[in-house]
């Protein structure tokens, strides 16, 4: 990396299943006003914005155009990343070290409440001539990677009803998070089987709420805030779209963009290199087989980590702290941004009672939901 | 470039017509949470009444309003009512309706315009149709006012009024 790129600072309102006292735009603003009081910036010294959306969830096209004004961005450069929110950290990362800005910022929001059929919306993702006329729930794609998961490596549906429950638990120490709640191993498996082996319980309920990172280059990060949080690496790899030949049971692109990632923070043994992980748990087994991509843990050896206690918040791997998206909700392409807020508030030792001691290094890792197979990795550390 | 890349047969409008298709009505619904500035708008809408929001920090009255200001990045200040008259600001002439279709002979032009509302800043208005006006007479700078639909048809919505009139 040519130059270090640091976050200054992290604005964000949320994260609740409903949120109908604001519009989107003022919802943005909430956040955003947050982010710059707490670098101590306006949205004049920003150099360019980059907004993560995808225009179907918005509900109007060209949604990219109706970013700037919330963000103080009118006049200004910008553009939006039609992925992930940590796919547009990277992109934010990038236009730094390429010195094309000093200070840049990245915005992504949900207002999920206001979409009525979400399942509308993923199929319509699915090829029209191979895929879409099976006129199965989209969910099929999610039982189908979950079911060979279990086969290849020694997890159960009892061990992905347990990270619903650690989850959901955890949120509860969350303030911010929207779903916490006190379940059973029993309830979760006892749950609508939606896709089985997928039941309902076992995927993340949505949330409402916005992200908005400051990130700046290291003189500049120095001068506006007392610790910013340092982007060690960044990665991000999609696989094929093609359902009819993907590797169902292993996490490819997870692989693939760790390893980008780990090259560029020189991370050669993640699970004692990194502190904490928030990883994708946009269904239970996600997080399983993420820590098994991730290479956290041996292939297929997840479950057993989760049976000696490891992924707990008093564990050595401690694996969604924040609740993940199954606790928080899951966010749409701000999803990322949420482990990414949870890191940072770790890193800068912010998180009240969750907060994990002797923190330096996090992991977050995200993954743009059914039918995708594109995953995106960022590792943080606070020195 | 098609045939040295990917040899095939061209196909004729007609065979074109023939071919196997897969039509798709998705069905996208939203319910768009309208907030603070959008939901008082459209409330005051529905009395028969254009509501604006000011700023103290360029002096500015909003419309639409809106809750913060997008030049001072501001929280912005008060409820102001406005008129329901105005001026264009700039308009066009069509025939052709939203879904692409052609606007029958009997039927007259659609005249979107910009109507810089009196009481809003300058350049700050409301986007509508004109109508009980000849398109041949329509002038920028002319001055309009909304008519409105009877109350009992109001519903909260842009399409109360329902267009612009010279006045």
């Amino acid at each position: 990396m040519n130059r270090k790129v640091g976050i200054v600072s992290m604005g964000y309102h949320g994260f609740s299943p409903v949120t109908p006292d604001l519009s989107f735009r003022e919802l943005v603003y909430a956040a955003a006003s947050k982010a710059y009081a707490k670098a101590g910036i306006g949205p004049g010294d920003v150099d360019m914005f980059i907004c993560a959306a995808e225009d179907f969830c918005e509900g109007y096209s060209i949604s990219d155009e109706y970013c700037n004004d919330q963000l103080g961005a009118v006049l200004k450069p910008v553009h939006t990343v039609s992925g992930e929110y940590l796919q547009a950290i990277a992109n934010a990362a990038m236009i730094i070290q390429s010195g094309l800005g000093k200070i840049v910022v990245v915005e992504s929001h949900s207002k999920a409440s206001n979409i009525k059929n979400m399942e509308a919306i993923h199929s319509f993702g699915l090829d029209p001539v191979f895929n879409r006329s099976l006129r199965v729930t989209p969910h099929f794609a999610a039982g189908l990677e979950m079911s060979r998961y279990m086969t290849e490596s020694k997890a159960t549906e009892e061990h992905c009803a347990r990270i619903v429950v650690k989850n959901r638990t955890n949120a509860l120490s969350n303030p911010n998070a929207g779903h916490g709640a006190i379940i059973s191993v029993a309830d979760v498996l006892a749950s609508d089987p939606v896709a089985w082996p997928v039941s309902r319980l076992s995927i993340a309920p949505r949330s409402d709420g916005c992200i908005v990172t400051v990130l700046a280059e290291e003189s500049v990060a120095r001068s506006l805030a007392s610790e910013p949080v340092w982007i060690l690496g960044t990665g991000w790899a999609t696989e094929s779209s093609t359902l009819e030949n993907r590797a169902w049971g292993e996490p490819v692109s997870v692989d693939i963009a760790a390893q980008m990632a780990y090259k560029e923070a020189g991370i050669t043994v993640p699970s004692q290199q990194i502190d904490l992980f928030e990883v994708d748990d946009t269904y239970s087994f996600k997080e399983l087989q993420a820590l098994e991509g991730l290479h956290v843990v041996g292939r297929g050896q997840a479950a057993h980590a989760l049976d000696e206690g490891r992924l707990g918040p008093d564990g050595d791997l401690p694996t969604n702290v924040s609740g993940g998206s199954l606790g928080v909700g899951h966010l749409l392409e701000a999803t990322g941004g949420q482990k990414l807020l949870e890191l940072f508030l770790q890193l800068t030792y912010q998180a009240g009672e969750r907060q994990i001691p002797d923190v330096q290094v996090g992991l977050a890792q995200a993954w743009r939901g059914v039918p995708t197979t594109t995953s995106a990795v960022i590792i943080v550390g606070n020195e | 470039m098609s045939k040295e890349i990917l040899p095939g047969t061209p196909l004729s409008s007609e065979e074109f017509e023939k071919s196997i298709t897969i039509e798709e009505h998705p069905n996208l619904e939203y319910s768009w949470d309208d907030g603070i500035a959008i939901g008082r708008y459209l409330k005051e809408l529905k009395e028969g009444r254009i509501i604006a929001r000011t700023c103290c920090g360029c002096n500015r009255t909003m419309l639409p309003p809106r809750m913060f200001c997008e030049l001072c990045y501001r929280p912005t200040d008060e409820w102001a009512f406005v008129e329901d008259t105005g001026v264009v600001n700039t308009f066009c002439v069509t025939r052709v309706n939203w879904d692409a279709s052609r606007r029958g002979p009997d039927e007259p032009p659609l005249i979107p315009a910009v109507v810089e509302i009196d009481g809003a800043s300058k350049g700050m208005g409301i986007l509508h149709l004109l109508g009980e006006v000849d398109p041949k007479k329509v002038k920028i700078g002319m001055r309009v006012k909304a008519v409105w639909k009877p109350k009992a048809q109001r519903e909260g919505k842009i399409t109360d009024i329902k267009y612009f009139k010279p006045y």
